[in-house]
């Protein structure tokens, strides 16, 4: 009996819960909002990057000549990620 | 050498060590492995890993050997047990235990230190 | 309350089945309300389980013996503290616990990311209410914790005296932490390789969540071997004892994992691999937890037949193969995005070390599941012990350390030989100056593969203080600042290679204790009458008087009888004195007789521990209580039917027998060597995952503000 009123009374009180946001109206889905995050995510990353490297190469694990080559690609990297963030608009 | 041979040299070598630490894996396994058995098929001249139950009243505590006899977990086939070392807290009449060591002249001497005692009712239904 | 609990846990599956059908339909068809009602039901599971927990604890402080759980488990006089506990050193209340934390963490993270990972998110959700509706539905249908008896006894039967010990409170929940920990990140990766975006937001959430279950999995580990060393009579801290085992693998596989991670975040190379890592962490974590309560492998902690081993596997073959099939049909996604160029850089190291991890994880999976390999093979089952396993993970242990130095002195992408050199010669001196040092002071060089750890561990600890001290330099030669200022903003602004940085350090003290306390062990176990001495490395130990104890246990853990010793612990100069004991719980069995049933039910060794910088003593006693059968016996034939207070006075006047005239005793001394390195270890390693893992403030605003600002952008075109 315990049982059975228990049942009633939580399972009522989960579907208010769960079935509020549904009687809102839908919202299209955007993907550019996911694509907007992950080239943010990757631009962070590349940021990271380029700072790791000049750490590594100020702490002398990077000579100068090769710190120059991948700080060049590191920032031509980031350059394509902007580029692709602005012309999302 | 052009990159791409050079890898695939790599991924060969590699496998290589692979296959070769596999094998030595295997085959000490298989040489170094102690077998389990219960009292009832264990056999004299070589070291097994016995699994049983102690039999109630069977535990003699006298002087630095322990002494009890193991029986087939579902059947009453016994075999004394000649122990010496640490005996572990849950020892009891009635628990199930592994002991390693060989048959010698009707008595299981076992090794030092190798009795192990399963922890009574933890996950099971009763107590 | 019983049939409450019982309610919240069939409305809490419902609640999950609802969340994987709600979230699925939201990520197929675009509907986001759909995802937010998801979401909302597995807050819901969390609360529900919450409410079933809170109702179980206060049966269990209430003494409510009509659960039969309570009756099972725990008795009027078992201590506060461990009434608590006990709910979890049972089966179904084990299963409630990592339900629970399941829909806990859950809750926590979909919470978190509620407004990134968009299409990823509600994929995870599904996963992970699908992950809690088999262990519900376990719960529901096979081992409910909420199951009554029609007639509640007057009393229960105690919790079981080994597990009554402050690690027993924390080990389980933190190793479940660990367990469910890794269902975060393999939910968020089966989301990511069905959406088909393993990019940089991914990694970086992923990253997160594993490294925190890694951490919980890793204290839970060391716990287990503290619990162990300090509590158990045989003086040892790991045995490779299947259950063991069954923890440290998915921990194994976690830390490839976190390293192999970075390495697609900085090349998009090993993307399959990372992705089968993640699947195989999240499978052991599986297998772990279904070791335990299977009884499928024969070990200390096997329990005996189990009526849910079988719906277990049944979960972990589909879990399996499941994401297997995900990555293989994502595999033209997966392809990398560069090459290892050469086997001298960053990258190719990480792989190494994977490969050491995964090569460990392997060992020790045969090894464990030996018995059963060979039984499919040769009908007989077969197990490996302890010298099998040391010897092959021992050298990839010493393998693993020389990689975790030899790693972070490399940079990405290039590396040159000088530079190498440069970076090495400081370490490689050190750890050269080490091996001197201990040939010519130590007997280290009695065991080889110690000596080469000893090493390896000086080099590891070369490298990460060359690492801080050249890092803070640069900093100083950019910014000007002191050098605390330029050390703290160092570590705060790279916390990942920091953190990283403590970890390995953490490690290397790690081994340094293992090696040291393996190899130089010295036990002696002997037999001691009151006055007698004996040597036991440089110590000498005398056995001063014995001790028996009605009540009041120095363990805390309500045990009635404790006998014990007193040892005078002398070396040099220093005097001190142990107080190990053995402690006799009485058992409900009547047939031993009203007084015997105190003597002859569980006993545990109360060990005690002299910790040391240089060396433990550790000291456990096993008291011959044989001469106090004939008395026992008299005893049971006398007053077996007095009233307590007469029994309880009998039984004193025994014990007190034992204290005056007192047997030889049976005493295992153990010496170890820089044991206690390996909890320091742990807990250094412990604070460099914590480094790492904490997020820094000013990354998060930049990514909200530019969230913020797209938001503007947008809303502006709009109008």
């Amino acid at each position: 009996m315990e049982y059975a009123v228990a049942l009633l009374l939580l399972g009522a009180l989960v579907v208010l819960v769960v079935a509020a946001p549904l009687r809102r109206p839908g919202e299209a889905r955007r993907h550019e909002d996911a694509r907007r995050a992950e080239l943010e995510a990757a631009k962070e990353a590349k940021y990271r990057e380029i700072r790791d490297a000049e750490l590594d190469f100020r702490m002398g694990k990077l000579s100068e000549a090769d710190h120059r080559t991948v700080d060049r690609e590191l920032r031509a990297e980031a350059i394509e990620i902007l580029r692709q963030l602005d012309s999302l608009g | 050498m052009d990159p791409s041979r050079k890898r695939k040299l790599r991924l060969v070598a590699l496998l290589g060590v692979v296959v070769v630490l596999g094998a030595a894996l295997v085959y000490t396994s298989f040489s170094a492995s102690t077998e389990a058995s219960s009292p009832s098929q264990v056999k004299p001249g070589r070291s097994y890993e016995l699994t049983g139950k102690v039999v109630p009243g069977s535990i003699d505590k006298s002087g630095d050997e322990l002494r009890f006899r193991i029986r087939d977990r579902d059947g009453s086939a016994s075999v004394p047990v000649a122990y010496r070392g640490v005996v572990p807290d849950p020892f009891r009449d009635g628990r199930e235990v592994i002991v390693s060591g060989e048959l010698k002249g009707g008595t299981f001497v076992a090794e030092r230190d190798s009795l192990v005692t399963k922890c009574p009712s933890k996950f099971t239904k009763k107590s | 309350m019983a049939g409450v609990g019982s309610a919240c846990l069939l409305v809490a599956l419902i609640a999950a089945l609802y969340a994987a059908g709600a979230s699925v339909y939201a990520a197929r068809s675009g509907r986001r309300q759909f995802a937010l009602s998801g979401r909302r039901a597995i807050y819901c599971m969390a609360g529900l389980l919450a409410l079933a927990m809170g109702i179980l604890e206060a049966a269990f402080l209430g003494d409510d013996f009509s659960f039969a759980l309570v009756a099972q488990g725990s008795s009027s006089d078992t201590p506060t503290f461990y009434k608590v506990t006990a709910m979890w050193a049972t089966q179904s209340g084990s299963l409630l616990l990592w339900a629970f934390l399941l829909s806990v963490y859950a809750s926590l993270v979909l919470f978190l990311t509620r407004r990134s990972l968009r299409e990823i998110a509600p994929w995870a959700t599904a996963v992970l209410g699908l992950i809690g509706a088999f262990f519900l539905l376990l719960m529901v249908g096979w081992e409910n914790p909420f199951d009554t008896l029609q007639r509640a006894p007057a009393d229960g039967a105690g919790l079981n005296p080994l597990l009554r010990h402050p690690a027993m409170m924390i080990h389980p929940p933190m190793l479940y932490s660990g367990y469910v920990g890794f269902s975060i990140p393999f939910a968020f990766a089966v989301g990511a390789l069905i959406t088909r975006r393993t990019g940089a937001d991914w990694i970086r959430s992923t990253r997160r969540f594993a490294l925190v279950a890694w951490t919980f999995l890793g204290t839970g580990i060391m716990l287990g071997a503290l619990w162990s060393y300090t509590e158990l009579g045989w003086g040892g801290y790991w045995a490779w004892d299947p259950v063991e085992n069954a923890s440290l693998m998915p921990w194994l596989v976690g830390t490839a994992f976190l390293h192999s991670v970075m390495v697609q975040e900085k090349r998009g190379m090993l993307k399959v691999w990372n992705a089968s890592l993640i699947v195989a962490t999240f499978v052991l974590a599986l297998l772990g937890t279904f070791l335990v309560r299977s009884g499928i492998l024969d070990s200390i902690h096997a329990f005996g037949a189990s009526t849910i081993g079988v719906q277990f596997l049944i979960f972990i073959a589909l879990v399996a193969v499941a994401s297997t099939a995900l990555v293989v049909s994502r595999l033209p996604h997966l392809r990398s995005e560069a090459r290892l160029d050469s086997l001298l850089s960053r990258e190719a190291f990480f792989l190494l070390n994977n490969l050491v991890l995964v090569g460990l994880c392997l060992v020790i999976f045969w090894g464990t599941f030996f018995p059963l390999i060979s039984e499919a093979f040769t009908g007989e089952k077969a197990s490996l012990g302890p010298p099998w396993f040391d010897g092959y993970t021992t050298p990839l242990a010493l393998v693993l350390v020389l990689l975790a130095g030899v790693g972070p002195v490399l940079a990405w992408r290039r590396v040159t030989w000088a530079g190498i050199r440069r970076a090495l010669r400081i370490p490689v001196a050190a750890s050269a100056g080490a091996l001197v040092l201990l040939l010519l002071l130590t007997d280290a060089g009695d065991s080889a593969p110690s000596l080469v750890m000893f090493c390896l561990a000086a080099f590891v600890l070369a490298v990460v203080g060359q690492e801080f001290w050249r890092g803070a330099a640069a900093r100083r030669v950019m910014t000007g600042d002191p050098w605390p200022r330029a050390l703290t903003t160092l570590v705060g602004r790279n916390r990942r290679r920091y953190g990283g940085y403590i970890v390995h350090a953490g490690i290397a003290v790690l081994f340094l204790g293992v090696a040291a306390s393996s190899a130089f062990l010295t036990q002696r176990d002997v037999r001691l009458s009151p006055g007698q001495s004996t040597k036991v490395g440089d110590y000498t130990v005398t056995y001063v008087r014995p001790t028996a104890r009605l009540g009041g246990d120095r363990a805390g853990t309500g045990a009635p009888i404790s006998f014990g010793a007193v040892l005078e612990l002398r070396k040099g100069g220093h005097r001190e004195l142990l107080r190990p004991s053995r402690n006799f719980y009485p058992t409900q069995d009547a047939s031993k007789g009203a007084i015997g049933r105190f003597f002859e039910g569980e006993a545990t060794s109360e060990v005690d521990l002299r910790w040391g910088a240089r060396q433990d003593f550790w000291a456990a006693v096993r008291p011959d209580i044989s001469e106090l059968d004939g008395p026992i016996r008299e005893a049971n034939a006398r007053f077996g039917d007095s009233n307590p207070n007469v029994q309880g006075f009998v039984i004193a006047a025994i014990t007190d027998r034992y204290r005056r005239n007192p047997p030889p005793a049976a005493f295992r001394f153990i010496v170890s060597p820089l044991v206690a390195w390996i909890w320091i270890g742990g807990g250094i390693a412990l604070l460099g995952a914590l480094v790492a893992a904490w997020p820094s403030p000013e990354a998060r605003l930049r990514r909200v503000r530019a969230l913020q600002a797209a938001r503007v952008g947008r809303e502006l075109s709009r109008a």
